[in-house]
C-alpha cells in the first residue's frame, strides 16, 4: 500500500512535468506577446491540478488494466488457434470502438453541414443526420478493416511499409477524383479515429500477438496496427464522398 | 460548485459511453468465445476504473483551465488588430510574414500539447519496454512533438497562403517513402504508428481552434474548407521526425564506434 502511494506521488511529479510545456507556452504568449493578464487564475490553477491528477491515474490504470488485458487477449487467441475468431475479434474491436467515438461524432456532424452548404445533400435535418451517420459507419468500417488487415499482416510477417506505401498511393490517386470539399475532412479523419483508450489496447494486442508467434519480432511486427487504423479512413471517406 | 459537479458527471458519463463498448467486446470475447476467465479480475477492474476516472479528471481540467485560454489566444493572435496593428478591423491586404507570431504559436502549442498527450505516453512506455530500453520514453515523445510542431506551423502557413492541402501531403508522403528505404528497419512500424497517436484529446481541440480562427479572418478562406487539414499535418510529420530521430541516433552510434576503432588502430 505504501509503495503504491509512493509510486503515485512519483507519477504525479512526472505528470506535472508533462503539463509544464503547455503552461509555459500559454504564459509566454499571454503575458509577453498579447500583453494581457491571466483571467480567472484560481480556476486555471484548479484545472491544472485536475489535469495532473487525471494523467497520473490514467497512466497507472494503463499499466494495471489496458496493457495486460490487450496482451492477454492476444495470447489466448494464439493458444486457441482459431484464425477466424481472431479476425472477427479484430474487426469488432476496430468497428465497435470507432463508431461511438465522440471526436468522430463531432466531425461527422460538421461534415454534414459542409455537404449541405455545398449542395451535395439537401439542407434538411433528416438529410444531414443520415449523411453524418453514414460517414460514421464508413469510418468505423474502415478502422475495423484496418485492424483485420493489420492482424493478418502480423500473422504472416509482411513488412509494414509495403502495405502503408500502397495505401498512400491509393490516397493520392483518390485525391484527384474525390470531390474537393471532402479532401480536407478525409485527411483529418485518419487522425481522429484513434482514441486515448483504443490506442494502448490496440498497441498491446499487436505486441502480444507478435510475442506469442514464433519468428515474429515485437518491435518490427508488433507495431503498425495504429498506422493502418489512421490510413484506411482517408480512403474510405473519399470513396464515400465520390459515391454521394 | 453544483454546476461544476454536474458538468464533471456529464464528462464521466460521456467517457463511460466511450469505454463501455470496448469493455463489452473484450469481456464478451474473453469469457463467452475464448471461455477463459480474466486473470486477476479485481486488479483489471480497478485499473479500468483508474483509466476512466483519470481521463475524466484530465478532460475536465483541460476544459476548465487550458482550452478556454488556448482558444481565446488562437482567436486573438489571428484577429486583424493583432496581425496588422491597432485599429485594423478587417484584413484586406497582407503578406504571409504578417503572421509570424501565429506560426510560432502553432509550433509551440503543437509541441506542448503533444508532450501531454496520454495516448503517446502509452505508446512510448510500450516502445521502451519492447525495445529493451534503446528507445527512451522521453526521446520518442520529444521526436514526435517536434514533428507535430513543424507540421502545425506548416499547416498554419498553408491556410495563410491558401495553397492546396494535397500537394503538401503528397510531398510529405514522398519524404516518408524515401526515409523508409534508408531508416533502420526496426523503427519503421513505430514511426508509422506515431502519426496516429499524436492527435487526440489534447492536441485536436487547440489545433482545430487555431485553424478555424485563421480561416475565418483571412479573406478568401472558408472556415469550412480551409479550417480542416491541420490535423492531417500533425499526423504526417511525426512519421518523418521519428524516422529522422532513429537515423540520427544510428548515425551517431556508428560515428562513435568508428572513432573508437580508429583510436584502437593507432595505438
Amino acid at each position: 500500500m505504501k509503495a503504491l502511494i509512493l509510486q503515485f506521488f512519483r507519477s504525479l511529479r512526472q505528470s506535472f512535468q508533462d503539463l509544464l510545456p503547455i503552461i509555459l507556452v500559454i504564459a509566454f504568449f499571454q503575458l509577453l506577446i498579447l500583453k494581457q493578464g491571466v483571467p480567472q487564475f484560481g480556476q486555471i490553477l484548479a484545472g491544472g491540478l485536475m489535469v495532473v491528477i487525471g494523467l497520473s491515474l490514467f497512466v497507472q490504470g494503463l499499466q494495471m488494466a489496458l496493457f495486460p488485458l490487450g496482451e492477454e487477449m492476444a495470447y489466448s487467441f494464439v493458444k486457441k488457434g482459431n484464425l477466424w475468431l481472431l479476425l472477427i475479434f479484430s474487426f469488432t474491436l476496430g468497428f465497435g470502438t470507432t463508431v461511438a467515438e465522440p471526436a468522430l461524432i463531432a466531425i461527422a456532424d460538421e461534415a454534414a453541414v459542409i455537404a449541405a452548404a455545398g449542395g451535395v445533400i439537401a439542407d434538411a435535418d433528416k438529410a444531414r443526420d443520415s449523411y453524418a451517420i453514414g460517414l460514421r459507419l464508413v469510418v468505423a468500417l474502415a478502422v475495423g478493416f484496418a485492424l483485420l488487415v493489420g492482424v493478418i499482416r502480423i500473422l504472416k510477417g509482411w513488412p509494414v511499409q509495403y502495405l502503408i506505401i500502397g495505401g498512400y498511393i491509393g490516397v493520392v490517386i483518390m485525391t484527384f477524383f474525390a470531390p474537393k470539399e471532402i479532401i480536407g475532412l478525409a485527411y483529418d479523419s485518419g487522425g481522429v479515429t484513434t482514441s486515448t483508450v483504443t490506442v494502448p489496447l490496440v498497441a498491446a494486442l499487436g505486441i502480444g500477438l507478435a510475442k506469442s508467434i514464433r519468428g515474429r519480432d515485437p518491435m518490427i511486427d508488433g507495431f503498425g496496427l495504429i498506422a493502418f487504423a489512421s490510413l484506411t479512413p482517408m480512403i474510405f471517406v473519399m470513396a464515400y464522398g465520390m459515391i454521394f | 460548485m453544483m454546476e461544476a459537479l454536474l458538468h464533471f458527471g456529464g464528462t464521466a458519463i460521456g467517457l463511460l459511453r466511450d469505454v463501455l463498448p470496448i469493455a463489452a467486446i473484450l469481456i464478451g470475447f474473453q469469457v463467452l468465445v475464448l471461455r477463459r476467465p480474466i486473470v486477476n479480475p479485481a486488479r483489471v477492474f480497478f485499473g479500468l476504473l483508474l483509466v476512466l476516472v483519470g481521463l475524466a479528471f484530465f478532460l475536465e481540467g483541460l476544459e476548465l483551465a487550458l482550452f478556454p485560454l488556448g482558444r481565446l489566444m488562437a482567436e486573438q493572435l489571428t484577429s486583424p488588430s493583432f496581425v496588422l496593428g491597432e485599429g485594423a478591423v478587417a484584413i484586406v491586404q497582407f503578406a504571409w510574414t504578417d503572421y509570424f507570431w501565429v506560426y510560432v504559436f502553432a509550433a509551440s502549442i503543437g509541441f506542448a500539447t503533444t508532450i501531454a498527450e496520454p495516448a503517446l505516453i502509452a505508446v512510448s512506455i510500450k516502445a521502451n519496454q519492447v525495445s529493451g530500453g534503446t528507445i527512451t520514453v522521453n526521446g520518442l515523445r520529444f521526436a514526435v512533438a517536434i514533428g507535430v510542431a513543424f507540421g502545425v506551423a506548416l499547416g498554419a502557413f498553408r491556410i495563410v497562403s491558401g495553397t492546396p492541402l494535397h500537394w503538401y501531403i503528397i510531398a510529405g508522403y514522398i519524404v516518408v517513402i524515401v526515409q523508409t528505404v534508408f531508416a533502420p528497419k526496426s523503427i519503421i512500424p513505430l514511426a508509422y504508428d506515431s502519426g496516429g497517436v499524436t492527435t487526440s484529446t489534447v492536441t485536436v481541440p487547440l489545433v482545430a481552434a487555431l485553424g478555424l480562427g485563421l480561416a475565418e479572418t483571412i479573406p478568401g478562406r472558408s472556415a469550412l474548407l480551409d479550417g480542416f487539414g491541420l490535423i492531417a499535418f500533425a499526423s504526417l510529420f511525426p512519421i518523418i521526425s521519428v524516422m529522422a530521430y532513429a537515423q540520427i541516433s544510428e548515425w551517431l552510434t556508428r560515428r562513435a564506434r568508428n572513432k573508437l576503432s580508429s583510436t584502437e588502430d593507432s595505438t
